[in-house]
């Protein structure tokens, strides 16, 4: 018998339940509800972007090569540590606390890394004048659209830093379990996928020709 | 949890191509500019790789693929009507001086 229908007769003492449809926990589940919703936000800006990018006359190419070659180091870390946690939820699995708890903060401290790289590249930027609706170069928008864009995305690795700390500490103390290390590896996942869409889209199609 | 049917070949060989991927996009945008349907393919092969081996999507029920996937595609492919007012914008610019 599943475990959904093992906790439905506990808890109701008698009676034959439904199974859960997804087979999976409705913890995860919601994890995958806030993804194609985050998913179809991330898309919006994305076409927002795409609609005053497309209708603007002069529209600016700012990234230098160092820009790019910046977003290139930036999309390795990112990708790494979604290969570090990976590695934390295959050490929950097989409840190696530690091991769990060091891949969690592994995988955080490259969150840290690439929003330090991404602050860096933002500084670059205000120091050249772009501000959210002015620029030395062209379309006002462009501040608007490359802070908004990169700035959300941001925010979400920064969240995801404080839940991966926050999830990885209680893990290794015994509050968390191995499914909220692999919930938090969807989210971080994620962060990762809406990247590999924003390099292409905001920076090389705005790369300096 | 179906993650461990997943060998760590398999995940280090999809990081391998998420990683190669990106570096193609590069190079390419570099030598031959920027086309937005080749950077845009290659970040949907990158996500495809993400989604159904990192997010381990490839491992669930179909049930579930068949919940996420299809309503969430169907939203980001309406978003696309916005094109024909972008258009007509860059056409009639009425902010031009």
């Amino acid at each position: 018998m599943s475990e959904a229908v093992l906790d439905h007769v506990g808890e109701h003492g008698a009676g034959v339940m439904e199974e859960r449809p997804f087979a999976i926990p409705s913890s995860k589940l919601v994890m995958w509800l806030f993804i194609i919703s985050d998913a179809c936000t991330f898309g919006a800006m994305l076409f927002a972007y795409g609609y005053i990018r497309n209708s603007a006359a002069d529209w600016p190419l700012v990234f230098e090569s160092a820009s790019i070659w910046n977003s290139l180091v930036m999309t390795f870390i990112l990708v790494t540590s979604s290969l570090t946690v990976l590695f934390a939820l295959r050490a929950a699995q097989a409840d190696d606390r530690a091991g769990a708890f060091r891949w969690t903060m592994i995988t955080a401290a490259g969150g840290i890394l690439f929003a330090l790289l991404h602050l860096r590249e933002w500084m670059n930027l205000i120091g050249e004048g772009l501000r959210l609706f002015q620029n030395p170069w062209g379309a006002p928008m462009f501040g608007a659209a490359f802070f908004s864009i990169t700035g959300l995305h941001m925010a979400h690795v920064v969240g995801g830093v404080v839940a991966l700390v926050v999830v990885g500490i209680g893990y290794r103390a015994g509050r968390y379990g191995t499914k909220h290390i692999e919930i938090w590896a969807l989210y971080w996942h994620f962060v990762d996928m809406v990247w590999m869409f924003v390099v292409p889209l905001v920076y090389l199609l705005n790369m300096k020709r | 949890m179906s993650s461990s049917s997943n060998g760590m070949s398999t995940t280090y060989a999809v990081y391998g191509a998420i990683l190669a991927i990106a570096v193609v996009q590069v190079v390419v945008a570099m030598a031959m500019g920027p086309s937005l349907g080749r950077m845009l393919i290659l970040a949907a092969i990158q996500a495809y790789l993400a989604v159904m081996f990192f997010m381990h999507l490839r491992d669930e029920k179909s049930t579930l693929r068949l919940a996420l996937i299809p309503g969430t595609i169907f939203v980001l492919v309406m978003m696309n009507m916005i094109w024909a007012d972008s258009f007509r914008l860059i056409h009639m610019r009425p902010f031009a001086k």
